[in-house]
């Protein structure tokens, strides 16, 4: 089985969200770069099904030249292949980012099963995947949480309300994932090494336009609050007590 | 022109799900300024037919019309025959269905076609968004149509920790809303709301992926509805470090949720995970305990309407989004509050 997993460099974002002073990026310079947590599943899955049914993974971004980190990263889980779609430092929409990604799955494959995030961490545009599925005429199903291989397809499933939707697929099919899919693995060292070692392929994707475009970026005004200390350690117990009478949650 | 609304039922059919009825509510936000009408598109109504209390939901809602989809054998959740029978509703409005409807006849070809953003509405607005070539903007919080047909939108990004305004060229807009910013209000006046049954055409392909639904999984207070959450994050220390936090969630009739570096190190199973890839949660009251407050976790507990940390550095972020706190170790704190806790319920005499 031969499986084309999708990732996305995102900025590494912690108890804080600041942005550029244009209003247009997310503020990385006191912080890194990472792979969407979706996405680092989708990874792990790929690995873990070659593992059991043989054949190989490709890792594949759309990024700046610098997304080769990320791509090196997921070498390092055990992808044997990467494929940088590179561009410049501007983002791209969900209408072109699906159309390259396709086209390079046409140039670079075949594969049995293309693995994707359900959405990326930052831009949550959420239709990457079934937009490159109906690009090569092949079905999809996201929001995967249990991927099973039958002879000639895939068995997904997902909780939708509270209820189990399964859904089979005849392969080649596409798939996006959520975290809790599995549990990504740490790198190894030979892992690490081999990653290091490793060729990323590069291709230049064509650019056309997108329907949806980003004027600019705010961080939302919340309520801009301190908590009120009830007190300290567990002399602070009477007091919480009474607190979560006054909310009326004690049985 | 109208703008037209996926509507998802409870499963009984009985009435319309709170997800959709937020959409519905961002519906009119859309259709009010411009003089359109909203309808609704409901493709999963057991036989075909709308309760009466789905009627009434749907005319509080501001519905005008109700296309009810008679998919027969097709009948059941397929997104791309899902996207289908919206493409052909939104193009042609109440043309194809006119002949069939109970009601009159009023509106159009759609000018958005709305849906609540789930699992579902996103990946039906996906397909839809694919096979007519048009952009698609998910978890949208407002949307307006400006000069010259193009949209300005604001919709979330990274779960709500931020705001991204964005201009959307599309005729029909398709948008997804942001279901925990859009409160499920009622309109002002209700409609009168008229029943149109069609009966979509599929194309070949359109079933391939086609769900079956087992029955909801038993057991347990589910974490997205639970009344009270009790959280534990890293300063829990390790997966053996749960019990009394599971204890004060069981006696306080609640769950037990943890933040994303619990589930990664494999202290406990994601589907307790409380944040933006895991579960969002809606209680009366989150007790944080350990948590620092990444912007990923808090993604998924703004909406609890008390939050009450426990935590021993006094600078952590997630104090900045709390009401209340203990500053403590929760390994003594948590126990001594069980103590409490019990001690009220079975006061000695």
């Amino acid at each position: 089985m031969d499986v084309l997993a999708c990732v996305k460099r995102v900025p590494m974002v912690g108890g804080r969200i600041t942005l550029t002073e244009d209003g247009q990026e997310v503020d990385t310079r006191m912080s890194g770069f990472t792979v969407s947590p979706h996405e680092e599943c989708a990874v792990e899955e790929a690995v873990q099904l070659t593992e059991r049914e043989g054949g190989t993974v490709t890792v594949l971004t759309l990024g700046p030249p610098e997304a080769e980190a990320q791509l090196r990263d997921m070498l390092a889980l055990g992808a044997g292949r990467a494929i940088l779609l590179e561009t410049g430092q501007e983002e791209w929409g969900p209408q072109s980012t699906a159309a390259a990604i396709a086209e390079a799955a046409r140039a670079t494959g075949p594969y049995d099963l293309l693995l994707f995030g359900n959405e990326a961490a930052d831009t949550g545009g959420y239709q990457v995947p079934v937009r490159v599925a109906h690009e090569l005429g092949l079905p999809c199903a996201t929001g995967i949480k249990t991927l099973g291989v039958s002879v000639d397809g895939v068995v997904a499933g997902r909780e939708y309300r509270g209820r189990q939707e399964r859904f089979a697929l005849p392969r080649p099919a596409v798939i996006s994932v959520k975290e809790g899919i599995n549990l990504p693995r740490y790198p190894s060292l030979p892992g690490r090494l081999r990653a290091k070692r490793a060729t990323v392929e590069r291709l230049a994707p064509g650019a056309r336009p997108d329907g949806l475009r980003k004027t600019r970026l705010t961080v939302p005004a919340r309520e801009s609050r301190r908590a009120e200390v009830l007190g300290t350690g567990p002399e602070a117990v009477p007091a919480l007590v009474a607190l979560l009478d006054e909310l009326g949650v004690l049985p | 022109m109208t703008v037209l609304c996926l509507t998802e039922l409870e499963p009984d059919g009985g009435t319309v799900t709170d997800a959709s009825l937020r959409a519905l509510a961002f519906s009119r936000s859309l259709a009010g300024p411009a003089g359109e009408d909203v309808a609704a598109a409901v493709l999963d109504a057991p036989d075909a037919a709308l309760a009466g209390e789905a009627r009434a939901a749907l005319a509080a809602a501001g519905v005008r019309t109700a296309h009810v989809a008679d998919l027969g054998e097709a009948a059941g959740y397929a997104p791309l025959a899902w996207a289908r029978a919206l493409a052909e509703l939104a193009t042609t409005g109440l043309a194809t269905t006119g002949l069939a409807s109970t009601g009159p006849a009023s509106t159009g070809p759609a000018s958005a076609v709305v849906a609540a953003g789930t699992d579902h509405g996103q990946e039906v607005l996906a397909h839809l968004g694919a096979i007519t070539g048009l952009p698609m903007a998910a978890n949208c919080l407002t949307a307006a149509r400006g000069d010259g047909g193009q949209w300005q939108l604001t919709r979330q990004r990274w779960a709500g920790s931020l705001t991204e305004e964005a201009v959307l060229d599309g005729d029909p807009a398709l948008l997804t809303v942001a279901t925990d910013a859009v409160a499920p209000a009622p309109a002002e006046t209700p409609a009168e709301l008229a029943v149109a049954p069609f009966r979509p055409s599929l194309a070949d392909g359109d079933l391939t992926v086609r769900a079956t639904v087992s029955a909801e999984r038993g057991g347990g207070v589910s974490l997205a509805t639970a009344r009270v959450v009790v959280g534990g994050g890293r300063g829990v220390g390790g997966p053996d470090g749960f019990g009394p936090l599971e204890e004060l969630a069981g006696l306080l009739g609640g769950a037990l949720g943890v933040s994303r570096v619990v589930t990664s190190q494999g202290w406990r199973p994601h589907r307790q995970q409380v944040g933006q890839t895991g579960t969002r949660i809606t209680p009366e009251l989150y007790l944080a305990c350990g948590i620092s407050g990444a912007i990923q976790h808090m993604a998924g507990c703004l909406s609890a309407r008390t939050i009450v940390v426990v935590n021993t550095d006094p600078d952590a972020p997630i104090l900045a989004h709390a009401q209340y706190a203990v500053i403590g170790d929760l390994g003594q704190v948590i126990p001594a509050l069980v103590e409490a806790v019990r001690a009220r319920q079975n006061p000695v005499r």
